[in-house]
């Protein structure tokens, strides 16, 4: 399943943008969506917590659609054609499950900063986030698009952008550890799904598809971590009035 | 590391020359770069414009060779993708067939049967001719494109489209090349239109496919004008052979010869189709598109501080566009030519080489000291960030020359693209973006300079008042910090620009405008497109008065069958066939969809490549009319009839007017629906941007003076909604004192009267006079003065409600003459004579005499003509003082209301608690043990804490001699957050004792008091504030930090405490430890106010700014320039609404954003008067002090949000 890994997305359209810019048109409502907004942050974290899982639920669900339109033209889609129709009962568990995995990294990336008392103070904004995610996508991209010459020349390359991704975007111990695991474990997951049959490539090199796998994970975890964190602060500050 | 000191050093003064540089000469920096810019983007040109459509090239017949598969020596004039074979190379044999001369005999169906019918003799013709020579013999079938299966969607078309064999189609196709289908076909057109698809379509259709014309070109239709049918019939061929097709030609022509045709034929096209994009690959492609805008979106957002914000945000995308664009240029002049999909790798491009140094360079220059000189700043600025942006861009270079080593051709080329970006985009940073951030530098400066010109010029002396030492503003002091932070000032004295723009748009009904415009445009090209709509009227009026169509009058025959020749003057048309350029290249009117959806039937893709289009073989057929007659299919004349009653040829038979009847129909039904469906779209639109409804109370907006507002700027002004000050007429000298506990307010002029007021309603409710002044004086004047006071009391003690109406019935005569000798005594180092502490909680007579007073109410005008005495004996009555012959010659200098307790403090002195009730107006009791005049007071539970003028605080208790138990709790207005005040009644008797009194609190004298949460502040003029506990008297802190007398204090059960001084500066402290939290220089000049919200602190200060603060970081938000003499005037009434006091109008501010809601003027005579103090109650109400006025504004929309 090659396209586990796109519950790493966020979507431009965060919450933490979203009562600033509507306060902005209506200022007699702006009172209450801020007091409602500072209310809610101040009394329920639960709620908070639930939001930004919702977020990134959406986001997940989101670039997993779209990251598997991006596979398709190099035939290692998920749903070959013929197939697509009765395997698409089975299927439509792919976008949920990765929005829910999406949800599972990004809350715990803030959550294991906070564990370590390191906070992530690295870029922390939201331009950075949506340049992360730019890169992330180009990554994708370049695995699907791009020809090599053979396996390991692709896995190489993809280890070193995603490399690259870490060390722009995240440069922290505990994000790079976090990726490492989620990658394994990620792989393991899938790797135990195709051998039990519930999956199959639809190409036969499956050498091809294992090599670039776990760099693919690593730098969807890299970017979800990214914009879970971005959230987390989002809110905890005050949302940024223009 | 000294190496890289060095070089840093280095870096650091080179950049600083270069910043002056730019600073220096901006314009022609910017020629230079724009030169740049244009000479490195000129390569473009060359480059084939991105886009799906199909590019032509064309070659000469006679020498053409297949192009070798490898570029060759000479690739000036030919295109890339010509090389190697092309996928078909398309020949056509363009036929023009018309029954000649026409006979009256035939019906319309007659003009295309037979032509159309010698299709098949001539496809036996192509199909059987064969070539022979030397070389050996050919034939079509070795030569033509062999296709096997159609795709398996098209399964409709099988019948229709050859398979399995040589790609040859033409009309005869929809009979499956059969003349016995052909002539035993009914109705022909049935058959063609059947495979049309229905409603509108844009690509190609069968029909334009298997004739090979465009539709309306065929002249297969009963409406026919010239009655000539044109089709072709199609091959594609695999291999050119130029015998063979030499042969076919020169055969075909010879057959059919076209008499008068001069086509050209020398010339073959080549057509490259692009690669046409799918939606599954542009999803990715537009969501990448989409976070490249979030991107930059959020990048430039932070841009700030400057003058504007979207010319520098422009400006930023501008550089990153131009150095991509050079980049392109400049790898293009060296010879790489780009073979990545721009479209596709753009995104990726524009986020490697980022907006961040931009960024960076803009908060830089921004964040040095705004008292140097443009120059120096941006020199400054540049030098600063030199180092990171150095660094940054080693190493992204680094990264992109690892990438350059992955080997793989498209990251190469990738990676060379965006090295080239990066340099280029420095280049434009270092020489584009500086010079525009100097220039917009320079712009704010000036700006900023002329803002705060007039705001200097009126400071302090314009203050009126009376001079209380306190309120002497100082001298203001110049200190640099307040201008550092006043950069983002005034920005928000504008409307945000979207508002503007939607104003803009309201006020001109733009959107409207344009979309009326849009509509009837609209409808009159609909009607005139329209087949059946004005054009084919028009045509046919043309027709019929010109002589040449006289034809369609009343010649045509009635029947076939009985043709009267001699009802027909004019001899038959003869259908003139003829030849002109128009036809060399009749496929250039198909759609550009036509070949590669031909093709695309066979699972042949033509993106990426070419086909070679031969140049066609013109081949004419007349048909004579007997031929015509004879191949008549038996059905063709029952459709006739109909036909016949219609004499004009251009009378639509049943078929073809249905069918566009039906478009239309559907055309005006989609059009409506498009159009309600803007309609209602931009009324949502409409709705949520201007919520409010502007268009009533228009009368309001006469009395607007131009220039009052900033919106007036664009004459627009904000709707005036549904508030309505009400006016509290009464006092006759300015107001000194206001305070208020949410239901009652209590105001007290410089007369010294204290009038009591209901929040709610505007009555006025007692009237508390002056008491005892000019006691022991007794000439006539005061007697008229103390009686005009005494009938002033009439008015309100009788519990008139004291509006508008109340003011022009008061005697002028005593109104304008007050007696100010009040205000003559400010010597307070003199100390007033100690009386004899009295008994101050004694006899009450109050009710007694007020209600006996009450009966002899309808005799008040009697009152003037009255003998002194009277007068006197009922305002000694009324003023309830019969034991107070004391030195009633003080000013009221501090109002506390608290419950139904008056608490006023004198200049004097002495403190005075009186009992307010709804007739009585009774002192309860006074203490004077304090001999220096009280500046401040608080009122708290029952404790009231009086700061005096020498530096000493006294509190004192209130006691009632009642139990507690027995206390009435009046509850308050209901949302307020004050503790419900106890209600005492009149018959308790109330006492004052001074519990304790801290001698030397301050060294100088105590000029705020401040009281809340079981603490209470003090500010004085020795610079610090102190903390005292309420319970036990106890100095808890004394803070310092100061450099200048306390002006503001703010204090609230949060236990937020701030303090502003006459320094300018804000502090903010923790009041449980005492400690500073943070230190601002806000103002220059004294800060006059002070306020705190959760979130933001607002200060306002003696230069008429109002300055919001973000309370954790102590960073300026925004400010608000006040109108002079009003700057104290301000109110927080929520969380996020701000009001301020302006000349005769209060404003409504969003405290989040600093946008102004809504201006509401308070009524004509208020108008030239400032508002000088402001009182928000709890009831959401806004008590306004102008002058002798008081202006009570109820805020209904904030009351609901409250709730």
């Amino acid at each position: 399943m090659p396209r586990l890994e796109e519950r790493w997305w966020s979507c431009p359209c965060s919450p933490g943008v979203k009562p600033g810019s509507e306060s902005g048109r209506l200022p007699s409502k702006a009172a209450e969506a801020m007091s409602a907004v500072s209310s809610v942050l101040r009394g329920l974290r639960a709620a908070g917590l639930v939001r930004r899982g919702l977020v990134l639920f959406t986001v997940g669900v989101l670039l997993a659609l779209v990251l598997n339109l991006l596979q398709t033209p190099r035939n290692v889609s998920l749903f070959p054609e013929e197939v697509v129709a009765p395997l698409f009962s089975s299927a439509w568990w792919i976008p949920p499950c990765c929005g829910t995995a999406a949800a599972f990294v990004g809350l715990l990336y803030p959550c294991i900063d906070s564990h370590l008392g390191e906070p992530h103070k690295f870029k922390r904004e939201w331009a950075s986030v949506m340049r992360c995610i730019a890169v992330f996508v180009g990554i994708n991209h370049a695995s699907a698009k791009l020809d090599f010459a053979n396996n390991v020349q692709l896995s190489m390359t993809l280890a070193a952008l995603s490399l690259g991704l870490w060390w722009t975007f995240d440069r922290s111990r505990s994000g790079f550890g976090l990726g490492i695991t989620i990658a394994f474990f990620a792989t393991l997951i899938t790797q135990f799904l195709i051998y039990n049959g519930v999956y199959q490539y639809t190409s036969p090199d499956f050498l091809y598809i294992r090599s670039w796998l776990p760099c693919i994970f690593f730098s969807g975890g890299v970017t979800v971590g990214n914009i879970g964190r971005q959230l987390a602060m989002g809110g905890t500050e005050k949302p940024h009035s223009d | 590391m000294t190496v890289r000191e060095k070089l840093r050093q280095k870096i650091s003064a080179g950049f600083y020359w270069h910043g002056l540089l730019c600073a220096s000469y901006p314009v022609p920096i910017i020629l230079f770069t724009a030169v740049c810019i244009l000479t490195c983007c000129y390569p473009l040109l060359k480059l084939p414009l991105p886009g799906t459509g199909p590019v032509e090239f064309t070659t000469g017949v006679r020498d053409y060779m297949v192009p070798p598969q490898e570029p060759s020596g000479d690739p000036g004039e030919r295109p890339d993708w010509y090389r190697g074979p092309p996928v078909a190379y398309i020949q056509q044999v363009l036929v023009k067939a018309a029954v000649s001369p026409w006979d009256n005999r035939l019906v319309p169906v007659d003009a295309f049967r037979s032509p159309l019918g010698r299709v098949f003799s001539l496809l036996d013709e192509i199909r059987n001719h064969v070539h022979s020579d030397s070389s050996g013999v050919r034939s079509l079938e070795a030569l033509c494109l062999q296709v096997t299966d159609l795709l398996p969607g098209l399964r409709r078309m099988q019948a229709l489209l050859p398979e399995h064999g040589c790609l040859l189609v033409s009309p005869g196709n929809y009979w499956q090349n059969q003349r016995e289908l052909f002539d035993s076909d009914p109705d022909l057109l049935r058959t063609v239109q059947q495979y049309e698809p229905k409603g509108l379509h844009t690509s190609a259709t069968l029909k334009d496919l298997l004739f090979g014309v465009h539709g309306k070109q065929t002249g297969v239709s009963l409406n026919s004008r010239n009655r000539v049918v044109t089709y072709t019939i199609t091959m594609a061929l695999r291999h050119y052979d130029v015998r063979f097709l030499g042969s076919l030609r020169s055969r075909l022509k010879q057959l059919h010869p076209s008499a008068n045709c001069s086509l050209r034929e020398e010339h073959m096209v080549h057509v490259h189709f692009k690669e046409e994009i799918g939606v599954a690959e542009l999803i990715p492609l537009v969501t990448t598109y989409i976070i490249l805008f979030a991107y930059i979106y959020f990048s430039t957002r932070k841009i700030d501080m400057v003058k504007s914000k979207w010319g520098l945000a422009l400006a930023a995308v501008v550089t990153v566009l131009s150095s991509l664009l050079m980049s392109v240029g400049l790898c293009t002049l060296f010879g790489l030519t780009p073979t990545l999909n721009g479209g596709e790798i753009f995104p990726y491009l524009v986020v490697v080489i980022g907006l961040e140094n931009v960024l960076v360079l803009t908060k830089s220059v921004v964040s040095t000291p705004v008292d140097l000189e443009v120059k120096l700043r941006i020199a400054q600025g540049l030098s600063n960030e030199s180092w990171s942006i150095m660094k940054n861009m080693a190493t992204e270079l680094c990264i992109i020359l690892i990438g350059y080593f992955t080997l793989v051709p498209a990251i190469q080329e990738f990676c060379l693209f965006a090295v080239v970006g990066l340099v280029s985009d420095f280049f434009l940073q270092m020489l584009f973006f500086t010079t525009v951030l100097s220039i917009d530098i320079r712009r704010m400066e000036l700006a900023d300079l002329n803002r705060r010109l007039p705001a200097e010029a009126g400071m302090p002396p314009a203050k009126p008042g009376p001079l209380r030492p306190r309120e002497t503003p100082p001298p203001p002091r110049p200190s640099p910090h307040t201008i550092t932070l006043q950069t983002p000032a005034f920005r928000n004295l504008r409307l945000p620009k979207r508002l503007r723009v939607v104003y803009f748009l309201a006020r001109t009904r733009l959107a409207q405008r344009i979309i009326m415009a849009g509509t009837v445009i609209w409808i009159g090209i609909l009607l005139y497109t329209d087949p059946a709509g004005l054009r084919t009227y028009l045509a046919a009026q043309v027709s019929e008065q010109s002589p040449l169509g006289g034809a369609g009058l009343p010649h045509l025959a009635v029947a076939p069958a009985t043709p009267p020749p001699e009802l027909d003057p004019m001899p038959p048309p003869i259908p003139q066939i003829s030849w002109g350029p128009e036809d060399e290249e009749g496929w250039r009117r198909l759609s550009y969809r036509h070949w590669p959806s031909f093709f695309s039937y066979y699972n042949i893709t033509l993106a990426k490549r070419y086909i070679s289009i031969l140049p066609v073989i013109p081949v004419t057929f007349h048909v004579t009319p007997r031929e015509a007659l004879e191949t008549r299919h038996p059905q063709d004349t029952r459709h006739a009839p109909p036909l016949q009653t219609d004499p004009s040829p251009n009378a639509l038979p049943h078929g073809a007017p249905v069918q566009t009847d039906l478009t239309l129909y559907k055309v005006a039904a989609l059009g409506l629906a498009a159009g309600v469906l803007l309609v209602l779209l931009l009324f949502c639109l409409y709705r949520l941007l201007c919520p409010r409804n502007y268009g009533q109370n228009g009368v309001q907006h006469g009395r607007r003076r131009r220039g009052d507002l900033p919106c007036d700027d664009y004459g627009y002004s904000p709707p005036v909604s549904e508030i309505s000050p009400l006016l509290l007429r009464g006092h006759n000298m300015d107001i000194e004192c206001l305070a208020s506990d949410g239901m009652l307010l209590a105001s007290c002029c410089l007369a010294g009267q204290i009038r009591v007021w209901d929040a709610q309603t505007g009555d006025c409710l007692t009237v508390i006079p002056n008491h005892g002044r000019n006691q022991g004086k007794s000439s006539a004047v005061t007697d008229l003065e103390t009686l005009g006071g005494a009938e002033g009391q009439d008015a309100g003690g009788a519990g008139y409600p004291v509006r508008r109406r109340a003011a022009p019935s008061r005697p002028t005569l005593f109104g304008d003459q007050p007696d100010l000798t009040a205000l003559i005594d400010t010597s307070f180092g003199q100390q007033p004579p100690s009386q004899a502490p009295s008994a101050s909680s004694g006899f009450d007579f109050g009710g007694l005499v007020e209600r006996a007073y009450l009966e002899h109410e309808p005799s008040v005008s009697p009152v003037f003509s009255a003998p002194p005495p009277q007068p006197v004996q009922r305002r000694r009555s009324l003023g309830d003082q019969p034991m107070a012959p004391t030195d009633w010659d003080s000013a009221v200098w501090a109002l506390e209301l608290r419950g139904n307790l008056i608490a006023a403090g004198r200049s004097s002195g002495k403190l005075e608690v009186c009992l307010w009730d709804a007739v009585e107006g009774s002192l309860r009791c006074s203490n004077e043990d304090g001999v220096s005049g009280i500046t401040a007071l608080a009122f708290l539970n029952n404790r009231i804490v009086a700061a005096r003028l020498n530096g000493s605080l006294d509190f004192f208790t209130v006691d009632i001699n009642k139990p507690l138990g027995l206390l009435q709790y009046r509850g308050g207005p209901g949302r307020g957050s004050m503790p419900p005040s106890p209600c005492y009644s009149s018959d308790d008797v109330i006492s004052c004792q001074l519990t304790r009194s801290v001698q030397c609190a301050h060294q100088k004298p105590i000029t705020v008091l401040r009281a809340a949460a079981g603490r209470v502040v003090t500010g004085s003029q020795d610079h610090t504030v102190r903390v005292y506990r309420l319970e036990d008297s106890c100095c808890l802190f004394t803070l310092q930090g100061h450099s200048g007398g306390i002006t503001a204090i703010y204090i609230d059960q949060t236990m937020v405490l701030a303090s502003g001084g006459q320094d300018g500066a804000i502090c903010l402290w923790d009041v449980l430890t005492g400690s500073r939290v943070s230190h601002v220089y806000g103002h220059r000049g004294d800060v006059t106010s002070l306020v705190c919200t959760t979130s933001c602190v607002i200060s306002s200060g003696l230069d008429d700014l109002i300055c919001i603060w973000d309370r954790s970081t102590g960073i300026k938000l925004y400010s608000i320039q006040q109108v002079l003499g009003c700057g104290a005037s301000f109110g927080v009434i929520s969380d996020s609404l701000l009001v301020t006091g302006g000349q005769g109008c209060v404003s409504f501010w969003d405290l989040n954003f600093g946008d102004l809601l809504q201006t509401v003027y308070l009524g004509a005579s208020s108008e030239g008067q400032g508002v000088r103090q402001l009182v928000v109650l709890d009831n959401a109400a806004i008590v306004c002090d102008f002058g002798s006025e008081l202006s009570l504004v109820y805020v209904p929309s904030v009351l609901e949000k409250l709730d």
